[in-house]
């Protein structure tokens, strides 16, 4: 709040405060973003605060409920760990943004790139000379008990000459108003993406005060590290891929959305082959060479045969690639050292050694209680101390029971504090027990204030350091302004950078001029095709299996005696799940949890819409077992089920780029129901049938109008067969599903070789041959039955080409 | 005086189910030192790996990595060579009282790899064991010199352990292995290092060959038919490095041929591999040390 200008005309009026601001005031000794401690607003906050408070209660709530929605919409969730287990919460959105001058940000981004260039250079003396233990500046046990030190590492140069790409900062302001650090974060720092979407929902809810409101855009920023990482391939041929833990981890979702974003590739360490010196990708055309990756794997997990061997995320050989220079790593594994509590410590005098000057944004003070008089500091100033773990990477509020604070455990009776100190010192730091400031959030119709704490980014690009305009909040539950707050899980908020100048839209799009061209999307990794043409097997047995219930429970409800021949059929084709008083049973919610499950994993590369749609069918059909009753209203909730699902394929089929992931997903379902529909007319278009079969084989293949009007007779087997199997009109018959997966297969790589046509395509053309030729009655029960196995061989053989 | 053997050890590894690919490092190549020359070695698998990289590790030992592409159900890892060991005879105790060890490590400002800071602490398969602290503390008294209790502690764990191949496997935590007073080199290596590094003495882990038919006169050494572990402590800035054998209670001198030296067996295993497989493996070792006469 270095540059606040002179308070503007309006402020005067805080004498009467509209309804928004009544009772927000700072508290004594606490900064506060939006107001000075004498109550007047700062002037930045001034035309967001008349924008708000000239909406009327209602109009903010609908503009707060657009933004929730959009967030919704987007599928935005994170994963809480909890004892029982994981859950997907929804994204606590803090309406209010932080907003911040742009003066008063510039000033900060200089003391960020300070940091990272020293950082860089920490860095690169733990990895290479190891001089700054040499010379006294470090402790050599800090280093060498740190875990994330990586012996294997050391002397391993980065291959772009940069250990360090892509950082974050967790910043908090001082009672002074100064900007102080609370940890950087240098392993595979989250949040950017998350940012981001902060932002679109904030540009959503406020979409007439936004573009005029003098906001710094976020786009350039990514845009500049996208071109930094496109830059760092280094004229190899070879692509940029992000790597991701994988759907388990509690942010999962921004790197599938980071990727979509910058139209990178999403891989997990399964998708990666090291091979000789180099890293590539399994794809559906073979390994494709890849040598920048944006890490967002903790390193220890990155290769189980030189880091961690209990590992089963990592790449074997990743280290040994990575040290003779098959990639560009960011950030270089290793870099989690750097995130050591102890090593704040012993920054600022570092920074003296090399910069020859003081940090310009210094962190939070931390004592090594490794050092006798910093021990005893510490041990006299315990009250005003958080003493944790020496070389835990977490926040210092991200605190556990072994935390002292204010001179006490956090968790159960231990020996005393003092003791501690001195029996473990090595072991421990003490940090000071900061104050954060606070910033207003929207609680009943009024603005609150509450403690927050903002991450900041910053990229390399060949320029230098990039620091994005803008961040990530993070904001407390409650109004307790020290740090501890923030553990609690409170929300997070926009980060609005605010000029006197206009800002222009900005885009991902290239500024730079010259002729359009079209970029074809990247390669498809094995991994990701397989859980495509998975899904689309799924969500069509789910489909076959929904429609083959409704059959069921549809005669159970009209039942006579008659009848009774046709259920025991249906019920032993059905299995275990024909179970007149259980319409949905527990095998249906398992296929879509398992397609759920494959969407989940490739969910860079489908729309929003259709996850979502996904996402509701599978919630629909969990809140519907057990609900449904017998007979008519099991026909209705699975008929229910049945548009919805209508709604995600349809979604999926009017919007998903034809490429060859699309292929995957539509030979899966093609592959299912050639093979389930060669299934239904095997059992009920079977001369031994009772009556009233082939009307099922008919109904469950979703054909009645079709054949009724084709044929204007009752069913026969020749007019079943000859509408399920044989016509190639029918998008139900098995022979379209045939000639479907013949047409799509012969657009993926590797269809024919010279002019050879690959073992799976000539076996396509020759059964698509077959059954054109056939004649319904040349259709025999045994055929069909042959005809399945062949159908399951196929899968076999694409598996084996493409997805293995 | 220093002993020349030639020495030939292979280990096997036969699988259940062929594994999809796999990469190893080996570390079998015996590293030079200032009282040890490798004459000629030569480390070679069969069959002939589709890569292989030779490199010296963090803590410079030799190490070999292989990757095999096609599907194995055997593999074998040799190592054939020629050794000159001359290990000193060191009479005199140059190393400090126990207390004043903290003020040597302290003054050590070094991350390289012979520096005592990487052998205190955790590592991945030693951590601290209250049980083998406690009986450490027992065995030896704060009088003594860290070299007295290096010794100490290597000969009272020498009686209070039994040598058993049958009681442990090469994943047995030090502190069962020490609950069962049973194991083999590595189980007794383990538990040695867990109890200097309680006592506040930095301690790693050594692999190498044990000479297999002892000097005439001579009882034949427990280990000889493996690749052999023992223990190496750091006795301050003067003294250095000592290596104990806490498996035959000896300070290891010319009967030990170092292979690789580190913080516990996860650094300097002789095979580390990585390999899709589903079933079981079995594995043998052939170890053959002998002088060379004349």
């Amino acid at each position: 709040m270095t540059s606040d200008p002179k308070p503007r005309a309006a402020a005067p009026e805080a004498l009467k405060p509209p309804p928004l601001l009544e009772g927000y005031r700072p508290r004594d000794n606490v900064a506060d973003e939006l107001m000075r401690p004498d109550g007047t607003l700062r002037p930045v906050w001034q035309p967001l605060i008349d924008y708000l408070v000239a909406q009327s209660p209602d109009l903010l709530a609908r503009r707060f409920a657009r933004g929730d929605q959009h967030l919704r919409d987007a599928g935005v969730y994170y994963r809480q760990y909890t004892e029982d287990g994981s859950t997907e919460r929804n994204w606590p959105l803090s309406h209010i943004p932080v907003v911040i001058a742009a003066d008063e940000w510039a000033a900060l981004s200089r003391g960020i790139v300070q940091r990272a260039d020293l950082l860089e250079r920490i860095m690169a003396d733990l990895y290479g000379p190891g001089d700054l233990v040499r010379q006294g500046l470090l402790p050599a046990e800090i280093v060498a008990q740190c875990p994330e030190w990586l012996r294997p590492m050391v002397g391993a140069r980065p291959r772009s000459g940069h250990y360090l790409h892509f950082l974050a900062f967790e910043i908090g302001r001082s009672p002074d108003g100064s900007w102080f650090v609370l940890g950087d974060r240098t392993q595979a720092p989250s949040g950017a993406g998350f940012a981001l979407e902060n932002r679109v929902a904030t540009t959503r809810m406020f979409a007439d005060h936004y573009p005029g409101a003098n906001v710094e855009r976020l786009a350039g920023f990514f845009r500049r590290f996208r071109d930094a990482l496109n830059g760092l391939k280094g004229g190899e041929p070879g692509r940029v891929a992000i790597l991701t833990p994988g759907q388990e981890t509690d942010t999962f979702f921004e790197h599938a959305y980071i990727a979509r974003y910058l139209g990178f590739t999403l891989i997990e360490s399964g998708d990666l082959r090291v091979e000789a010196d180099r890293l590539a990708v399994r794809t559906i055309t073979g390994p494709e060479p890849v040598n920048v990756i944006w890490r967002r794997l903790d390193s220890r997990f990155a290769d189980p045969l030189e880091l961690d061997e209990t590992s089963a995320l990592g790449a074997p050989g990743m280290a040994a690639a990575l040290r003779a220079g098959a990639a560009t790593m960011v950030n270089a594994l290793g870099s989690g050292v750097l995130e050591a509590r102890a090593l704040l410590a012993f920054l600022p005098r570092i920074a003296r050694h090399y910069l020859g000057e003081d940090l310009a944004l210094p962190n939070i003070a931390t004592w090594w209680c490794g050092q006798p008089s910093e021990a005893a500091y510490v041990r006299d100033n315990m009250k005003r101390m958080m003493i944790g773990p020496a070389l835990s990477t977490r926040l210092p509020f991200e605190i556990d029971a072994t935390t002292v604070l204010g001179g006490s455990f956090r968790g159960q009776a231990r020996p005393s504090v003092e003791e501690w100190i001195a029996r473990d010192g090595a072991q421990l730091v003490g940090q000071e027990a900061v104050t954060l400031s606070t910033t207003p959030v929207h609680v009943d119709g009024r603005l609150r204030p509450r403690p927050m704490t903002v991450r900041v980014f910053a990229a390399r690009t060949p320029e230098g350091w990039t620091v994005m305009p803008g961040g990530y909040a993070r904001i407390g539950r409650d109004d307790d302004p020290t740090a501890l707050a923030m553990q609690r899980g409170g929300s997070v908020a926009d980060v609005w950078i605010a000029g006197r100048t206009p800002t222009g839209p900005a885009t991902l799009a290239d500024p730079s001029p010259g002729p359009f061209v079209r970029r074809m999307p990247g390669f498809l990794p094995s991994r990701a095709a397989d859980n495509l043409f998975w899904l689309g097997r799924y969500v069509e047995r789910a489909e076959g299996r929904i429609r083959l219930l409704r059959a069921y429970h549809g005669r159970q409800a009209e039942a006579g005696a008659s009848a009774q021949p046709l259920l025991d059929h249906l019920a032993a084709y059905l299995g275990p799940e024909a179970d007149p008083t259980t319409p949905i049973p527990p095998g249906l919610p398992q296929v879509l949890g398992q397609a759920r499950a494959c969407a989940l994993r490739v969910r860079d590369r489908f729309s929003p819409d259709g996850w979502l749609a996904l996402d509701d069918l599978s919630r629909a059909t969990e809140a519907l077992s057990g609900e449904l009753r017998p007979g008519d209203d099991a026909v209705r909730g699975l008929g229910d089920l049945l548009r919805r699902l209508a709604g995600f394929t349809g979604l999926v089929h009017e919007n998903m780029f034809r490429f060859d992931g699309w292929r995957f997903l539509t030979v899966g379902r093609a592959l299912e129901r050639a093979d389930t529909g060669a299934d239904l007319l095997r059992v009920f278009a079977d001369p031994e049938a009772p009556p009233g079969a082939f009307d099922v084989a008919v109904e469950v293949a979703d054909s009645v109008m079709t054949h009724r009007r084709r044929y204007s007779v009752e069913t026969n087997r020749s007019t079943v067969i000859d509408l399920l199997a044989l016509d190639d009109k029918n998008p139900r018959s098995v022979v379209y599903q045939i000639d479907l997966i013949r047409g799509e297969v012969a657009h993926l790589p590797g269809a024919s070789t010279a002019g050879r046509m690959s073992r799976l395509s000539s076996e396509l053309l020759r059964m698509h041959t077959e059954l054109r030729v056939m004649a319904p009655e040349d259709v025999t029960t045994r055929r069909l039955t042959d005809l399945r196995d062949r159908v399951r061989s196929l899968s076999d053989r694409l598996t084996a080409q493409y997805l293995g | 005086m220093s002993v020349l053997y030639d020495i030939r050890m292979t280990i096997t590894y036969d699988y259940e189910q062929p594994a999809a690919a796999s990469r190893d490092i080996l570390r079998i190549l015996p590293r030079g030192l200032p009282d040890q020359q490798l004459v000629t070695g030569l480390v070679q698998t069969d069959p002939t790996p589709d890569f292989r990289r030779d490199r010296t590790d963090f803590f410079g030992n030799p190490s070999t990595e292989v990757a095999f592409d096609a599907a194995l159900d055997r593999v074998a890892f040799r190592f054939t060579g020629r050794v000159r060991r001359a290990a000193e005879e060191r009479e005199l105790d140059l190393s400090p009282r126990l207390s004043g060890l903290a003020q040597d490590i302290a003054a050590a400002q070094s991350l390289g790899g012979g520096s005592p800071h990487h052998f205190r602490g955790d590592s991945e398969r030693v951590r601290p064991v209250a049980a083998i602290t406690d009986f450490a503390r027992d065995v030896t008294d704060g009088g003594m010199s860290v070299l007295e209790t290096v010794r100490a502690l290597n000969r009272a764990l020498h009686r209070e352990m039994r040598f058993d191949p049958g009681a442990t496997n090469v994943t047995t935590p030090p502190a069962e292995a020490f609950e069962a007073r049973r194991g083999v080199c590595q189980d007794f290596s383990h538990i040695l290092i867990a109890g200097l590094r309680g006592l506040g003495i930095p301690a790693g882990y050594v692999s190498g060959y044990l000479r297999t038919d002892p000097p005439e006169g001579q009882v034949r050494l427990d280990g000889a038919d493996a690749m052999h572990a023992w223990v190496t402590a750091w006795c301050g800035a003067e003294m250095g490095w000592v290596q104990v054998d806490p498996t035959n209670d000896l300070v290891a001198a010319n009967d030990h041929v170092v292979v690789a030296i580190g913080r516990d067996y996860a650094d300097v295993a002789p095979v580390r591999g990585a390999l899709r497989s589903s079933g079981g493996h079995s594995t043998r070792h052939e170890v053959d040390v002998r002088p060379v006469s004349g």
